[in-house]
Parts: structure tokens; C-alpha cells; sequence
């Protein structure tokens, strides 16, 4: 599914991904932790194509593409998806015309015929109860006026919809209470399958509590220094990052570094 | 002589030459109002840069020009000519003007309720009309521009309403002002006045279009009068020649809980100007002031806005927004004004522009001026460009950066678009909106 070798990326003139490796195979869940800074959403915003970035070494394919060399929106039409960590309000645009756009868009890529709104009404809200999320909030303007739960909540529904290859959830749990994270977790489980596979990137163990991912890498100063099974987690909830960065930031960490 | 004093020369000659020629010459009231407002424009002549209600606008272009009075029987424009601005609506009434004078041939009459008059202003002025004489010039011209005096002075037609008290007309009226490709070099100099009387209601559509690419001015003046109880809804729509100029006024006086909309939606013309202002000068008047304002190329867009709370428990709501491109320039002026014995009054001003490129440029205004002290008053003015996030945010969505810019440009607009009531004009709209959007047409149905 994704292959990424030693991957580096610089923003300005400081390198933040200094040779990352990383095998996804169909239908694997990986889990990508590690302290502010670590370079944790660089690496998402790299692999979904944001502006901002220097790729220095390295490669990145994705289902025998290369990555690094396709367009945002390209990325997304061949199934990549990412889930942003601040969902932004697009005032003036509704939900539904988005999610037509977007699905049209990627049907449109693959050579596949588009779909009319009515089509696309009975689509989504198939989707909708996989979210829990409020009918009403379809025909409001995108994320203008949602509640934190209701942008996460958003972007699980345009996963829903989108049905991507493999998804990128950039801290998508960051700022949720345990009901919403139940909500993205219970998305996350329902569309995992054989051919789909997942990026989860977190801060906490506690997404993990409820979505078993298949490996937990854990990145600082660039670098995947650790991984292993869905057991890491909890020994980091034991240890902190302190085995990494010292035990002086390991106590600003856990008093409030976040 | 001083340029400024040719100008006004220029203009009196046109006035001397259309005396006898242009509606209501032989009425002595009309001839009277007329020759006052000429002897007001030659003292005032065109505003000068120093003139601070003019900082931004330069008429340097509209001096040099020596307009003449228009031929209108020079041209022949047909309704294939003017399909794409009329409505398909068969019980809609629509009055259509070529080149300053009505055209009956493209317009289009049906039944309206008894005793409402719709009629041009030419005829309106033959047929000795008591409330056309009562109400033309009464609102526009005391403190009007220089471009009010002189439409006053040279006005060719328009149009006259008058809704009796209680009355309502539900289909919109549609005016269509339409410069044809004969237009180059000609003044079209329109007035209306629109009339409702106690308790009546009323929507007016006022679209101004150009045919060809002639450097024509078009002078317009409309005025308002909304007595107690009524409501008048006054939707503006300015689809210009890019090369043609555009100079505008609205004036609105309101009685006791009367409630007067005024859309004004600007996206042609090489320069554009628009003069907004309304009285609230009875207890429970509410005005509401919509914008929208698109400028590419070097057009230049001013919108100045006044409104004048006079009397207690006044309400206004104004809403202006402003998408500049180009090397476009948008100037948004308003100001509102309180009186001392103007208390609870309630006003909100709200003004956006989005920049979409480096070389455009907007000017925002508010002027809040507020003599009494039980009073709600808030306003806001912001310049932004298009969020770099939002544009990511689209793309990994599977759009072009073009689309998605297109989308996100549209979505700013349609805040004012979808806020209108007349379904038929927000299709209009998002349609003009879609067509000057590259890469829209992903967005369309």
C-alpha cells in the first residue's frame, strides 16, 4: 500500500523528517506517536501533498505510484486521505455541495461516470449514521459554527464517503471529549477492512483504547526510534517519551506540555 | 478656464440642447426642477479629488469626455439581444429602456392589483401625475451629488411606480436598462421614483446592462419613499459595458415601522459608483443594506452608504462584501449616523473584501456618527485573502488548486447571495458568478 523510505523534509531551513521508514500493507492500522515536535504532522502534511515543505532524500510510494510526485488532489484521487487535525470552516460553501464535489471529483479521476445530487443524498446519508452526525448539519456551511466534536465528526463523514485507500488521521483526537473519540474510533473500525488501511497520528494512548492498531511506530527528532505491537502503547503510558528526551521534558510533558 | 468649469459648460449645452426635447419640457414644474438643478450642478461642477467623498474615485476619465445626449432611435436592439437579463417569468412586469428612452416593443405588461401605476416617467410626467409631482426630486436632489443635479437636469426616463395604501404586488417589477452597442460617448441619465403609500409592498428589480464595449455613462437616480407600515424591496443588479461608466444614487425616505431592502449587486462597468442612502425618520423604520461588489481588470468599484437614524427605535442592518481582482480597486464607504433624540436605535455594519491579487486594492470605510447614547451600534471592516489552509483542505479533497479557489471565491460571495429572497435573482447570480469564476463549472448543476 504505502512504502516510505528514508524520507527527509525540511521546512524553511530546518529539517524535521531526518530519514523515516515505514512499510503499510493492505488492511494494516499503524499507529505513528511521539512528543510535540517530533515531526508527527509534518510527516502527514508531506504525505497528503501540503505546500510549505523541502523533500530533501528519500521516496514514497504509494500502490506502485510515486507519491512525492502527484498533486494534492491526485493523491486524494487515488485514495489517500487525510483527516486534519483543525478542520477549517469554509463559510458559504454546504456540506453536501462539498461532499458532491469531492466525490465527483474522485469518480471523475477514475474515468467513473459522476453522480447526481440524488444519488449522492442517499450515499451519504448511508454514511451519516456511521457518524451519528445530524442531518441538518448537511446543508450548513462547511465546519462554520460546529462544535470541536462536530468538525471531527465532518471529516469521519468525508472519510465515509470518500472510502479511501488508506487514511491519514492527523491527531484527530487531540481536543475531543470520549464520546466524540468513541465516534472516530467507531468510524475508523467500521471501514477497516482487508484493502484498507490506516495512518493513526496521536499524541495519547487513549484513541488507542478503542481502535487495536497492527504496529505503533514512535517518531523523535525525525526518526521512528521505537516500534512494535498494539502493546506499545501502554508501556509508554508507563514510561512518558522520557527514554527519549530525557527525563527533564519527560516532566514537562506530563504536567502540561500539551 | 479651468477644466472643471469646461466640463460644466459642456454640460450646460447638453442641458440647453435637450430643453425642448427631452419629457416634461413644456411642464412647467418639470422645467423648473430641471433648470434649479442645472444652476446647482454648474456651481458645484464634478466632485474634485479633494472632495473627501470622492478621495478614492478619480472622474478624470468622465471629464475628458465630452458625452453627448443619446439617439435612442439610432439603435435597434431586439429581445434576442436582451434575453440573457430578462426572466423567463411570464407574470413578471418588465419595462426595458434603450439608450435613455422606453422601449414598449421589449417590455412587458400584465394585470396589477387596482390603482398601482407603473408607467414611464416620460409618460408619467405628460399624464400630470399629482404624487410624481409631489415626490420627484423631493429626496435625491437637497443634498445629492453634482450626478444627482445633473440627472435631474437632463433625466430622459425612468420609471414611475405608485402602489396605493394597504396594496401589495407580489411579483417583483423588473426595470432593464440596457445601453446598446449605439451607446458610445452618450449619457443615459435614468430616473425613478418609486412610491408606496401606507401599508403597501413592493419589489422593484433594477438591472442596468451593457451590449457593447462603447465608453457610455449611465447617470441614474432612483428614490424611495416608504410611509408608514409599507415596505419596499430594491434589488440593483450592474452588468455594465467594462468600458461603459456608472454613476448611482438611492435615495430612501421611511415612515413609522416601514421597512425598505436595497440589493445592490455591482459587477460591471470601468468605474462604478454608488450613492446609498435612506432616512429613517419615523419610530420602527428598519432598513436593510445589502452589497456585493466584484472588480477584475482595472475596474474600479465605490460604493458610499448613508444612513440616517432620525427618530427613536430606529433599526438598520448592512451587510457590503467585495472581491477584487486584478488590478481592480473597491472602496467601500459607510456611514452611519445617529441623532441626539434617536435613542435605541439598533444599527450593524458589516463590510468584507477578499483580495485576490497582489494588485488590487480596497479601501474600507465605516463612519459612525452617534449623538445619542442609548444605542446599539456595531460595524466591522476586514481585508483577507483566500485561506491557504481552506485551499489545501479542498485539494486533498480531490480539487485543482483551480477549482478550489473557485469554490472558496464563490462561497465568500454566496453569503450575500443566498441571503436573497427572489429565488430567480440568486439563479441569476450564482449563474453571472459561476461565468466569471475560471474553472467554475465543476460548481454548476
Amino acid at each position: 500500500m504505502l512504502s516510505i523510505k528514508n524520507l527527509h523534509a525540511s521546512v524553511e531551513d530546518s529539517e524535521i523528517l531526518k530519514g523515516i521508514d515505514l512499510e503499510v500493507g493492505d488492511g494494516e492500522v499503524h499507529a505513528i506517536m511521539g512528543p510535540n515536535g517530533s515531526g508527527k504532522s509534518t510527516l502527514a502534511g508531506v504525505l497528503a501533498g501540503r505546500e510549505g515543505y523541502t523533500i530533501g532524500e528519500g521516496e514514497v510510494t504509494f500502490n506502485d505510484k510515486d507519491l512525492l510526485d502527484l498533486e494534492p488532489q491526485e493523491r486524494a484521487c487515488e485514495g489517500l486521505f487525510l483527516a486534519f487535525q483543525y478542520p477549517v470552516e469554509i463559510p458559504g460553501v454546504s456540506n453536501i455541495y462539498l461532499l458532491k464535489s469531492a466525490v465527483n471529483a474522485v469518480r471523475k479521476y477514475q474515468g467513473e461516470e459522476e453522480l447526481d445530487a440524488m444519488d449522492l443524498v442517499g450515499l451519504i446519508k448511508e454514511k451519516m449514521s456511521l457518524t451519528g452526525m445530524d442531518d441538518s448539519l448537511l446543508y450548513r456551511s462547511v465546519n462554520e459554527g460546529f462544535s470541536g466534536g462536530e468538525k471531527k465528526r465532518n471529516e469521519m463523514l468525508q472519510m465515509a464517503v470518500l472510502e479511501p485507500k488508506l487514511a491519514i488521521l492527523d491527531e484527530t483526537d487531540s481536543g475531543l471529549d470520549i464520546d466524540a473519540l468513541k465516534i472516530v474510533a467507531d468510524a475508523v473500525n467500521r471501514l477497516r477492512d482487508a484493502n484498507r488501511s490506516f495512518i493513526l497520528i496521536t499524541h495519547y494512548q487513549r484513541l488507542l483504547d478503542y481502535i487495536v492498531p497492527d504496529q505503533v511506530h514512535v517518531l523523535h527528532n525525525g526518526h521512528i526510534a521505537k516500534s512494535g505491537g498494539p502493546e506499545l502503547p501502554q508501556e509508554l503510558e508507563k514510561t512518558g517519551y522520557a527514554w527519549l528526551t530525557g527525563a527533564d521534558e519527560a516532566a514537562a510533558e506530563a504536567t502540561g506540555g500539551q | 478656464m479651468t477644466e472643471i468649469s469646461e466640463t460644466v459648460g459642456h454640460f450646460k449645452d447638453l442641458y440647453s440642447e435637450g430643453e425642448d426635447r427631452l419629457p416634461g419640457g413644456s411642464i412647467a414644474w418639470v422645467a423648473q426642477r430641471r433648470q434649479a438643478a442645472m444652476n446647482r450642478f454648474a456651481e458645484q461642477g464634478l466632485p474634485a479629488p479633494r472632495n473627501e467623498e470622492w478621495k478614492y474615485t478619480s472622474l478624470k476619465p468622465i471629464e475628458k469626455r465630452a458625452f453627448a445626449l443619446p439617439e435612442p432611435d439610432a439603435q435597434e436592439v431586439s429581445l434576442g439581444d436582451i434575453d440573457t437579463y430578462v426572466f423567463d417569468d411570464p407574470g413578471a412586469y418588465r419595462l426595458v429602456f434603450v439608450d435613455g428612452a422606453y422601449s414598449e416593443q421589449l417590455s412587458q405588461s400584465v394585470e396589477l392589483p387596482e390603482g398601482v401605476t407603473v408607467k414611464p416617467l416620460s409618460e408619467a410626467l405628460e399624464a400630470g401625475d399629482e404624487a410624481l409631482s409631489r415626490h420627484l426630486g423631493h429626496y435625491a436632489d437637497p443634498e445629492g451629488t453634482p450626478f444627482v443635479a445633473l440627472n435631474t437636469a437632463l433625466m430622459s426616463d425612468g420609471v414611475f411606480l405608485h402602489v396605493p395604501a394597504g396594496v401589495t404586488v407580489e411579483a417583483p417589477i423588473h426595470l432593464l436598462f440596457v445601453a446598446s452597442t449605439g451607446a458610445d460617448e452618450r449619457i443615459l441619465s435614468y430616473r425613478n421614483v418609486l412610491v408606496a403609500e401606507e401599508g403597501a409592498d413592493a419589489t422593484v428589480l433594477e438591472s442596468y446592462v451593457g451590449l457593447g464595449e462603447g465608453a457610455y455613462l449611465t447617470n441614474t437616480v432612483t428614490e424611495a419613499v416608504a410611509p408608514e407600515g409599507s415596505r419596499l424591496a430594491v434589488y440593483k443588479l450592474q452588468e455594465e459595458a467594462t468600458t461603459g461608466y456608472h454613476i448611482a444614487a438611492f435615495e430612501a425616505y421611511q415612515g413609522g415601522a416601514s421597512e425598505v431592502y436595497h440589493h445592490n449587486i455591482s459587477l460591471g462597468a470601468r468605474l462604478a459608483r454608488n450613492d446609498v442612502n435612506d432616512a429613517l425618520d419615523h419610530e420602527g423604520a428598519h432598513v436593510g443594506l445589502n452589497g456585493l461588489y466584484l472588480g477584475e481588470g482595472r475596474q474600479h468599484v465605490d460604493n458610499h452608504t448613508r444612513i440616517d437614524h432620525l427618530q427613536p427605535r430606529t433599526t438598520s442592518q448592512e451587510y457590503y462584501k467585495g472581491i477584487l481582482d486584478g488590478r481592480s480597486r473597491g472602496v467601500f464607504n459607510g456611514k452611519v449616523v445617529v441623532q441626539p433624540q434617536a435613542q435605541e436605535t439598533d444599527s450593524d455594519q458589516q463590510n468584507r473584501n477578499l483580495l485576490l491579487s497582489r494588485n488590487a486594492e480596497v479601501d474600507p470605510k465605516p463612519e459612525l456618527e452617534i449623538f445619542a447614547d442609548d444605542v446599539s451600534c456595531t460595524h466591522g471592516a476586514t481585508i483577507g485573502q483566500l485561506d491557504e489552509d481552506a485551499l489545501f483542505f479542498l485539494q486533498t479533497r480531490g480539487m485543482t488548486y483551480a477549482e478550489a479557489r473557485a469554490l472558496l471565491i464563490f462561497g465568500f460571495a454566496n453569503e450575500i447571495i443566498e441571503g436573497l429572497p427572489i429565488e430567480q435573482v440568486r439563479y441569476r447570480l450564482e449563474d453571472r458568478l459561476m461565468r466569471r469564476l475560471p474553472h467554475a463549472e465543476a460548481m454548476e448543476e
